[in-house]
């Protein structure tokens, strides 16, 4: 499965990432493949991402532009998203 | 209905004049701008340094607009948001509603100001100056904005 990543705000600044292709293979994911554990998988890369996905901070996820909940299931060739809740206005 | 999403400042008069369009229809809009303050949390605001998500932005504002107009009768709304590095003083955002009877312009245009607040993708980041440094932190969501939105 192919996805697209992107984090914004602290995440994008802590993590020094702004986007990124993954390939997941189907041995690294039980399906179907849900935020929550896409969320695992990348904070096993290390402590700083185990702190900024599962850590104290909240962390909201979207797909496809749409805000979704931990359940939320991704599909091949999604667009996912994480980011800490917003504060515009 | 209109979303802009810029770097540029905007003329809040222009801007009515626009969504008003002459239409007779209309017999009042409500607007509301969001301003830089100079003090946030007791500290020195230097600078806003706003974020957001292109594509999720303009989606998520506009189904914010769309849910309004399932709710009351609003003849049409605007949205204009900006991004950037902003000094206090500056204009944020602008939420401007019409319609037939001031009531529902009212209640439409606070309620998507509400919505803007938990559901659209921006952040925002300040510089300070505390303690005679220049120092930068991320605004925290506030429980009074998710109690804001959570009323509707």
């Amino acid at each position: 499965m192919k996805i697209t990543v992107f984090y914004f705000a602290r995440l994008k600044e802590t993590l020094k990432y702004s986007t990124e292709d993954m390939e997941l293979s189907d041995s690294v994911y039980e399906k179907p493949l849900t935020i929550l554990q896409l969320k695992g998988i990348l904070a096993k890369r290390g402590e700083v991402w185990q702190t900024m996905l599962l850590g104290k901070h909240k962390v909201r996820g979207a797909i496809n532009h749409e805000l979704v909940h931990d359940a939320a299931v991704i599909e091949d060739g999604d667009e996912v998203a994480f980011f800490p809740p917003v504060t515009g206005g | 209905m209109a979303v802009q999403v810029q770097l540029e400042d905007f003329n809040v008069n222009d801007a009515l004049q626009t969504l008003r369009a002459n239409n007779p229809n209309v017999g009042a809009i409500v607007s509301f701008v969001g301003l830089v303050r100079d003090i946030n949390e007791g500290d020195a605001v230097n600078t806003l340094t706003l974020e957001h998500y292109p594509g999720m932005t303009e989606k998520a504002l506009s189904a914010i607009i769309e849910n309004a107009k399932t709710r009351w009768n609003v003849i049409d709304a605007l949205v204009i948001h900006r991004v950037g590095t902003l000094k206090p003083c500056e204009q944020i955002v602008l939420v401007a509603v019409t319609s037939a009877h001031r009531g529902e312009a009212f209640k439409a245009c606070e309620f998507i100001m509400d919505y803007l607040k938990t559901q659209a993708p921006f952040w925002k980041k300040e510089s300070i100056h505390q303690n005679g440094e220049t120092q930068t932190r991320w605004i925290e969501p506030k429980d009074t904005d998710d109690a804001a939105q959570a009323r509707w």
